[in-house]
């Protein structure tokens, strides 16, 4: 079952065309990501899943529902999502644990006040004052935000910026359990390690086009490119690009009589593949 | 299935998180608050005359500062506050959040009416301890005095969240909307005897609320004999009303139509 449905989508900003014919399916249950470069598209094109933005053609269904859509519908639909945005500086006087019960009067069925500040690994902060709260541990806030409503879709937007190595695999870990629990994720994202760790699938846009969907591991002819087996010959180190790698290290294994000095077999990394795609366009 | 909780109490909710976070920014509680008793206190103390039989500067400035604080605690607030909260993309986190925008109105309504009536509390005990202003007896001006209140409040609210699409960013707010108050305030005979202000001066202040909010608490804290020392010879307050009711037609209807969560 597709949770968002988008077919045609186009935005433009004065002569700027930002959107220009997206489509995009995201099934239920699945952790898609959008990938693309600042400027290609993939803020306007949340943004309008989202509600905050209006579109200038296309279709677009995010769990039966026009975003667009105003009045007391739109109220249903968001109290069915949960957003969380960039960046916020707000409500710096109010302690985490206010906060986020506040929030949670905003729902019908809102999750367990308590749990949620645990998820997120806030309990030691609960009656901290916002502002006394460091950057990740205030992103963890907005996480904790963003789930408080229990939603069925969850937008994440560039959610581990400013994290610490640790933060963040104890963020990844929690976004797992949320997708284990049902909860569809849309993740857009700077860090290709991210997108490769926790997607289903991703999307690549460029220029306003989606340019690819696949699953992290396939994108871009991933998992059928040649692999690259470097070593250590002498002084030098060699490689050899192959579709059959295991043969390489065979042969090798075999000259140098057992273990081959300093060897690797690798593939292009997600990050090498996505630069590709979008034409090293880079900022 | 729970429901959605309603509007209105998801107002008073909003509404009990502001106060909670405006009194603890102590800064902005000192200056809110405390400003216009102070100066009270130093109008009171400089300006000693009677302008009329029975009737003391102090007691003018008084009925003038209580207006005015109607216009600072909502008007002046709001306007520079919500582009702060626009910038600091908390009006973007709670637009994708189901609490209606009315909700949000209720809130920002709630904390002013708590802090205006915090500020009249304060002006009033200041006046009478210091500067031995009366309090009215007859029961008509306290009935004026409540709907003045309650009027200029929500006239005040709504021309707040209206303007507050104004100013391009929150840092630039406060230099926006302070000088606009601080003329008003000078052209609608807070500071000064309506009366004494040149004629096109008046005649500009009679277009905005201010200048009728004064005149209307004129005619609850000073006597009846003084009513024919005004522009026309009397209180007006009919027409403090029409005026009013105008200003906040015109705010509601911006404040819906234009208010904007996001910066750009």
């Amino acid at each position: 079952m597709s949770l968002i449905e988008v077919k045609g989508l186009k935005k433009s900003y004065g002569d700027v065309h930002a959107v220009r014919g997206v489509d995009l399916e995201i099934t239920q249950g699945e952790i898609f990501s959008l990938l693309g470069p600042n400027g290609a598209g993939k803020t306007t094109t949340v943004e309008i899943l989202e509600g905050f933005r209006t579109r200038d053609s296309g279709s677009v269904s995010v769990l039966g529902f026009d975003p667009q859509t105003r009045g007391n519908q739109s109220r249903q639909w968001r109290n069915r999502i949960g957003i969380v945005l960039q960046t916020s500086a707000d409500a710096g006087d109010l302690t985490v644990l206010e906060t986020i019960a506040h929030f949670s009067g905003y729902y019908s069925n809102p999750r367990n006040v308590d749990e949620v500040i645990a998820s997120v690994g806030l309990g030691e902060k609960e009656n901290a004052l916002i502002r006394t709260l460091s950057g990740g541990q205030r992103r963890r806030l907005d996480v904790a935000l963003g789930i408080i409503g229990n939603p069925e879709l969850l937008f994440l937007d560039e959610p581990t910026t400013g994290f610490d190595p640790e933060a963040r695999r104890a963020f990844w870990s929690l976004i797992e359990k949320l997708r284990d629990g049902g909860t569809t994720i849309l993740l857009t994202t700077h860090y290709l390690d991210e997108a490769e760790a926790l997607a289903d699938r991703v999307a690549v846009i460029n220029n306003g086009v989606i340019i690819e969907v696949s699953t992290p591991g396939d994108l871009g002819g991933r998992s059928t490119s040649k692999a690259t087996v470097t070593w250590r010959d002498g002084n030098e180190i060699k490689s050899e690009k192959s579709d059959n790698p295991t043969e390489v290290v065979t042969k090798l294994s075999s000259r140098f009589g057992g273990e081959i000095p300093e060897l690797i077999v690798s593939r292009p990394s997600l990050e090498d593949i996505y630069l590709e795609m979008i034409g090293d366009v880079r900022e | 299935m729970n429901k959605i909780p309603s509007a209105l109490s998801l107002g008073i909710r909003r509404g009990g998180l502001e106060v909670r976070q405006f009194a603890r920014q102590r800064e902005s509680v000192v200056f809110t608050l405390l400003f216009p008793v102070i100066l009270l206190a130093i109008f009171g103390s400089v300006f000693k005359d009677t302008i009329a039989p029975g009737v003391t500067f102090s007691q003018y400035f008084l009925a003038g500062m209580i207006a005015s604080g109607l216009v600072n605690t909502g008007f002046q607030a709001l306007a520079i506050t919500i582009p702060l909260e626009r910038d600091f993309g908390a009006l973007k986190r709670l637009r994708g959040t189901p609490m209606p925008a009315s909700s949000y109105f209720i809130g920002k309504a709630i904390l002013i009416v708590v802090s205006m009536v915090i500020q009249i509390l304060l002006l009033l005990g200041f006046g009478m301890i210091f500067f031995g202003v009366g309090l009215p007896t007859a029961p008509s001006n306290w009935f004026t005095f409540t709907w003045l209140v309650i009027l200029g409040s929500a006239c005040s609210t709504a021309l707040g969240i209206a303007f507050s699409i104004v100013p391009k960013s929150g840092r630039g707010a406060s230099a926006v909307v302070s000088p606009i108050v601080i003329i008003l305030q000078f052209f609608s005979g807070v500071f000064f005897v309506f009366t004494q202000l040149p004629s096109w001066m008046q005649q500009i202040a009679a277009i905005f609320p201010l200048k009728w909010l004064t005149q209307g608490m004129r005619s609850v804290f000073l006597p009846e004999t003084f009513a024919s020392q005004e522009v026309a010879k009397g209180w007006e307050n009919g027409k403090t009303f029409v005026i009013l009711m105008i200003w906040l037609a015109i705010g509601v209807f911006f404040s819906i139509r234009k208010f904007r969560w996001d910066r750009d």
